[in-house]
């Protein structure tokens, strides 16, 4: 079932999801928890790998988050070995190693996802929230619409109001990215990673101001605001307020 | 007793642990062994050529006497041999009767058995002299001899011998010179022998010594060179430079760390005091001091990151990703993701890459380090007489096998005498101070391009600054395609 995506709705006010956290340190995990409660999901805590496994085996959850170092069996191998067992369970890696290439064995592992150690809670949050409903179907879609915005990934032609708007192929591939996760916070590293494939941090934020000539673009001479900053956190693009 | 003995036993072995102790007991093992070859060797062969002279003496004595029997017979013998025997410097006579009655000569006894077999005796044999027998029975009058024993057809005995005193005495004398002579040189040599080796090796216990002062933490200690330009000299003078980069790593490590800790402390203090501004409530929305305050321990991650990184680059621990690819387009995807941001600042980003240039690199970090000098020329290069920047990025082959990323910008430049300090972690111009930036960008750029085999070369631009990455096309020998 995908989400409509004219739908215009916050991250909050989608369904819950279903959570696994798999963490041995308590006090962050008990963070995380609390956090995704109050975000409206129902959480699983493991503080092992093995019991990970097991509650990752058994029970159906939308996403599961994994410490790359846990105690009895690393995340890492909890990860590779569900998958070899079928499970295919959207999989967030957290690190505290967070560089470039123990990014490419996370995610070789089986990992969908990859998040260094410290990182900012919205920023977790975020990436579940993109994880969890990737399942939505939105990849075989081929309009995307928010409001009176239309992007269609075939032609490459975008139209607010039936008016065609001129995009550069990367202010398209952000639009797009953009309009995939509609209603859904999406935060600057989500954008760099995934429009511009870098995993590094830009020393300055490079991020906004490609934002805002975008947001330029589609919003200047048309209707309401479509692409919301989100304090503390990123962007939100959706109808509405 | 006992616990001498333990004692004496413990002293030995610490002797022996003592090389010069033990080299010369090997060399004084080996010497004895050649010196008592050397001994035996040389009497054996001189008595052997003494012994040779007196049986060809003794040989010509029988010939003759035998040609004095054939024409006189047993009388005229017997007369030759009392007239020879009376001659001074005689040769030994002896001649019995069948019976063993003694007929003529001037041997008066000799050992047993001597007479009893024909021919040469097979060694030497203990005999009298008539002349000494009765003289002074203290006197030792039995005297060695070599002899030829023949038979007459009566039954009679004949013996020719030659006295072997002098030689036995002879061989004893060169045996002892030779033992004498063989100890002196084996004692001189030894004690010669300790002398160099100890010399030797004191110059050892010296570099041993002052290892263990730098290893007790003193790096300004050195080993000791003599100036003689010999083996040690040059271990010293290897060790020295290994222990003078040491020194500098560590100069190095110490200046890192106060300054990390210095630029820590500084954000850390702001957080505090934001945080103390935040709890007093003065006023100021708490929600923007928090903000503050996580922008501020954001920049203390990016800093630990790109200190993490400069160290697991630097110390090779850091498993690269390598893959060919085209520097142009990387610079190019750069380019683009800078253009908005230099269109901000109303400066003007050029791109200079007209050609495909592939080389083996981590697209991730070469990336990075054309990000990082973007950045930096955009922070940095900004005049104050508001003339409007230009970035130039340019790729280049310089020769085969080795390619160029150039970054230059039209600003105030870095003047000749800073640009290795700029390369330092944490090391920032004055005038920079005030902008954002944790010092660590062009570590980091560095550190890349150490990776990569590369160099990186600060240079001025006329006016500006130019950063000039040289990298090898072909990855760093040996070490690309490793993704761990």
């Amino acid at each position: 079932m995908a989400y409509p995506a004219i739908q215009a709705v916050s991250s909050s006010e989608l369904p819950s999801m279903r959570i696994l956290i798999i963490e041995d340190d308590r006090e962050a995990a008990n963070y995380l928890v609390k956090a995704l409660r109050e975000a409206g999901h129902v959480c699983d805590l493991a503080t092992d790998g093995e019991e990970g496994f097991h509650l990752a085996n058994t029970r159906d959850y939308d996403v599961m988050v994994v410490d790359r170092m846990l105690p009895q069996k690393d995340g890492l191998s909890v990860i590779s070995q569900l998958r070899e067992k079928g499970v295919g369970t959207p999989a967030l890696i957290l690190s505290a190693l967070g560089q470039v290439d123990d990014r490419v064995t996370g995610l070789r592992a089986g990992g969908d996802d990859y998040l260094a150690k410290p990182y900012a809670i919205s920023e977790l949050l975020a990436r579940i929230e993109v994880l969890g409903r990737r399942r939505g179907g939105k990849d075989i879609e081929t309009v995307y619409r928010v409001g009176d915005l239309e992007l269609d990934r075939l032609s490459h032609e975008v139209k607010r109001g039936g008016k065609t708007i001129v995009l550069q192929p990367r202010e398209f591939r952000l639009l797009e990215y953009m309009m995939k996760h509609a209603g859904q916070v999406v935060t600057r590293t989500m954008l760099l990673e995934n429009v511009w494939d870098y995993h590094f941090d830009p020393q300055t934020n490079v991020i906004d101001v490609h934002i805002s000539r975008l947001r330029s673009k589609i919003e200047r001479d048309f209707g309401p605001p479509l692409l919301h900053t989100v304090r503390g956190a990123g962007y939100i693009m959706r109808a509405g307020e | 007793m006992r616990v001498r003995g333990g004692r004496f036993a413990e002293r030995l072995r610490a002797l022996w642990r003592v090389t010069a102790v033990r080299l010369s007991a090997i060399y004084l093992l080996l010497f004895a062994v050649f010196a008592v070859v050397l001994v035996f060797y040389v009497t054996a062969t001189a008595s052997g050529v003494l012994e040779s002279q007196s049986r060809e003496t003794i040989t010509q004595e029988i010939t003759e006497l035998g040609r004095v029997y054939g024409q006189t017979g047993i009388y005229g013998l017997v007369r030759s041999i009392d007239l020879r025997s009376r001659q001074p410097g005689a040769s030994l006579y002896l001649v019995t009767d069948a019976t063993g009655r003694i007929v003529a000569g001037n041997v008066v006894s000799l050992d047993a058995g001597v007479l009893d077999t024909v021919g040469f005796t097979p060694r030497t044999f203990n005999y009298e002299r008539y002349a000494d027998s009765g003289v002074d029975p203290s006197k030792d009058r039995f005297h060695l001899a070599l002899a030829q024993v023949e038979a007459l057809p009566n039954g009679m005995r004949v013996l020719v011998g030659r006295d072997q005193t002098d030689q036995v005495r002879f061989r004893g004398i060169v045996r002892n010179a030779l033992i004498l002579a063989l100890a002196l040189m084996g004692v001189g040599a030894l004690f010669a022998w300790f002398l160099v080796g100890r010399q030797a090796l004191r110059r050892l216990d010296a570099m041993s010594a002052s290892s263990n002062r730098i290893l007790a933490g003193d790096l300004s200690e050195r080993l000791p060179v003599t100036g003689a330009g010999d083996e040690f000299d040059r271990l010293s003078e290897n060790l020295n430079r290994l222990i003078g980069r040491v020194a500098l790593l560590q100069e190095g490590l110490r200046q890192v760390s106060d300054n990390i800790a210095h630029d820590l402390k500084t954000p850390l203090a702001r957080l505090r005091n934001r945080a103390e501004a935040a709890l007093a409530g003065g006023g100021a929305d708490p929600r923007s001091a928090l903000e503050g305050m996580i922008a501020e321990a954001d920049g203390m991650i990016r800093t630990f990151d790109a200190l993490l990184m400069i160290a697991r680059v630097e110390a090779g621990s850091h498993p690269v990703m390598m893959m060919r690819v085209d520097l142009s387009q990387l610079a190019a995807d750069v380019a683009e993701l800078y253009e908005p941001l230099a269109e901000e600042a109303e400066a003007q980003l050029v791109l200079e890459a007209p050609m495909p240039v592939m080389a083996m690199v981590s697209r991730e970090l070469i990336s990075q380090a054309i990000s990082n000098l973007v950045d930096n020329a955009l922070k940095y290069a900004e005049m104050p007489d508001g003339r409007a920047t230009r970035i130039v990025i340019r790729v280049l082959q310089a020769e085969p096998g080795r390619c160029v990323i150039e970054v230059a910008d039209n600003g105030p430049g870095i003047p000749a005498d800073k640009r290795g300090r700029v390369l330092e972690r944490f090391f920032r111009l004055d005038e920079s101070r005030t902008k954002p930036g944790s010092g660590l960008g062009l570590s980091l750029v560095q550190a890349i391009a150490r990776i990569h085999g590369g160099t990186i070369a600060l240079g001025d631009a006329e006016p500006g600054l130019t950063v000039r990455l040289e990298l090898p096309t072909d990855g760093r020998p040996g070490e690309d395609g490793d993704d761990g």
